[in-house]
């Protein structure tokens, strides 16, 4: 039997006086790999602050497993949801190890060191991640592909069974956006985490995710696999470009149109 | 972080500051002999050496180390609270309201005084929480980001225009409060006594554990507020006890001993060189350190003149000024 995890019902945000979310529901079902694509705009990182519980919508409810997340502990949600967001500006000169570690501050008490089992848990999150090797690294001092693969095992110390990222791929290059997204499947496949992912790169979602949601306005235009969710016409209308779109390997391509 | 290299770091802070304990007292214009001090075939009265080492010296060392420990913990929290390591009381304009506050208590000759808290404090204190409201009020962004130039700018402001405050209340004040004003403004340890250290350590000691107790939060909201929100951090109730704590102990010491420049700036940053930005070992290293490092100012203030006394924070101003300049410096060259 399919189990819902998430369930959003009527929300609507509105920041300041314009709606960024109008009235959108959603179910988020086990194991999903979801993309959440749409133009600059749409609501997709607001969406996902509301999923994460760092928004408050205005309107509607968000159930986690049947509960109100406005009613569930903080804590307690954090160790079930974690979010990602897009750049990681870090003023204070914390290592990898140490940003790694904040990943378990759900399941500790104040005044507390981090336990043994604590750091064992770390230590896996970032053999999973690749990030091992450079743990004693200050964070300011890696890549954008490393500081991504280090958030995302800090993420993962959560041990979350839901998993929210703001734009993973975006500002990295070719040869690391196929490497996180390679993480990222690895998640969901063998460690059974629900994950969904703000996209922008419509190739890249319709390779590596199983369902994609397409925002326009706040509102969802389409949901569905990336068979359903990827059509012309559609695109066209959410994008405002003319798009060409083929098939290889059983994936979907989409690429915008340039006539001179 | 290990407990072990925890205790280890802790222990090497606690030695510096046993040890600038334990000499400074020795240190100043009259040379006293420990043999004199503690002999006991004199009386109390006519032991000169007992007296000027416990009436005059230790007193106003342990005060300087309350103030010390006390704006090296609110800068260590300013920063991390507002995500710069440029913010500290005194560039903030934190130490500026509280010295308002202060002012007006002395203008209005105000003597009430609450259960254990002198009035002057008290003012001090809501003159700081106001300036850090004015501040954070002026660099609140929709994305908790607090630009470096906004804040230097939003401190800059809150800084004149309590100093404006205060200069008018100096003109409209009579001889005897205008010479109180300007030689607590100068900001200064020399007038005080057992029962000053008494009346203020409780605060500062309740503040810092309180700061304490939320540092492993406040470390994550120092990495940004919505990750630390995701982490389970309640972000606003945090800021909040964050905001009020550092005010609550700035104020404290800052009636006390004037608005003593820069250490809640220079403190911190030199003990990050050393123990990283964990807040949970920052805080009490940054206490034990400010504590040692405005000893050290103070005795240099008692001694540079001898026999004048210089107050000390023009010490710290003068060693605060150049420190400043070259941390923004270092920072533009990032």
């Amino acid at each position: 039997m399919i189990q819902i995890l998430m369930q959003l019902k009527n929300i609507s945000f509105t920041y300041e006086t314009s709606p960024i979310i109008n009235d959108l529901s959603v179910a988020i079902q086990e194991q999903d790999f979801i993309g959440l694509i749409g133009p600059n705009g749409s609501g997709k990182s607001t969406l996902l602050k509301i999923m994460g519980g760092i928004l408050e919508p205005d309107s509607g409810w968000v159930q986690f497993k049947e509960s109100p997340i406005a009613r569930i502990n903080k804590k307690l949600f954090a160790q079930s949801v974690s979010w990602i967001p897009q750049d990681h500006p870090m003023v204070f000169p914390f290592k990898v190890s140490e940003i790694v570690l904040m990943g378990r501050h759900p399941y500790l008490s104040p005044l507390s060191f981090e336990s043994s089992e604590d750091f064992e848990i770390s230590r896996r999150a970032m053999e999973t991640t690749m990030t091992s090797h450079f743990a004693d690294r200050y964070f300011n001092e890696i890549s954008g592909g490393e500081k991504q693969r280090v958030m995302i095992a800090s993420a993962l110390a959560q041990n979350p069974e839901m998993m929210l990222l703001d734009e993973p791929t975006a500002a990295l290059d070719l040869k690391y956006q196929v490497q996180i997204l390679k993480i990222l499947k690895d998640l969901n496949t063998e460690h059974k985490k629900t994950l969904i992912l703000a996209m922008h790169d419509l190739n890249l979602a319709s390779k590596f995710c199983n369902r994609l949601i397409l925002l326009d306005e706040g509102k969802i235009v389409r949901d569905g696999s990336p068979e359903q969710v990827l059509e012309k016409d559609i695109l066209e209308q959410v994008y405002g470009i003319e798009v060409d779109l083929d098939c290889k390997d059983g994936s979907i391509r989409v690429h915008p149109a340039i006539r001179s | 972080m290990s407990s072990r290299s925890y205790v280890m770091t802790l222990s090497l802070f606690f030695l510096l500051f046993i040890i600038t304990l334990g000499v400074t007292p020795l240190i100043g214009p009259s040379k006293i002999s420990l043999a004199r001090a503690f002999s006991d075939t004199l009386s109390i009265s006519n032991n000169v050496d007992a007296n000027i080492l416990f009436q005059v010296r230790l007193p106003r060392i342990l005060l300087g180390a309350l103030t010390g420990a006390a704006l090296s913990v609110a800068g260590a929290i300013f920063q991390a609270l507002l995500r710069n390591d440029l913010a500290a009381p005194f560039t903030l304009g934190v130490s500026s309201g509280a010295a308002l506050g202060a002012v007006i208590a002395i203008a209005l000759s105000l003597n009430f005084s609450l259960p254990g808290i002198p009035v002057v404090s008290l003012f001090s204190f809501l003159g700081a929480l106001g300036a850090i409201m004015l501040v954070f009020s002026l660099v609140k962004t929709r994305h908790g980001e607090f630009p470096t130039g906004v804040l230097l700018l939003a401190g800059v402001t809150a800084n004149f225009f309590f100093a404006a405050m205060v200069m008018f209340i100096h003109y409209l004040s009579d001889f005897s409060q205008s010479f109180r004003i300007i030689r607590w403004l100068m900001g200064g340890l020399d007038i005080t006594n057992y029962k000053t250290v008494l009346s203020i350590s409780p605060m500062v000691f309740l503040g810092i554990f309180i700061l304490m107790f939320v540092s492993r939060d406040l470390n994550l909201i120092s990495t940004g507020v919505h990750s630390a929100s995701s982490r389970g951090v309640n972000v606003s109730k945090t800021q909040k006890i964050g905001f009020i704590t550092a005010s609550l102990i700035t104020g404290t010491v800052v009636a006390t001993s004037g608005p003593i420049a820069f250490v809640g700036l220079i403190v911190p940053h030199t003990v990050r060189l050393f123990v990283g930005p964990d807040l949970r070992i920052l805080i009490p290293a940054s206490m034990l350190f400010g504590a040692s490092f405005l000893i050290a100012c103070d005795t240099l203030a008692r001694t540079i003149l001898s026999p004048t006394e210089i107050p000390v924070g023009i010490i710290t101003a003068m060693i605060g000024g150049p420190f400043f300049v070259w941390l923004l410096k270092r920072k533009r060259q990032v």
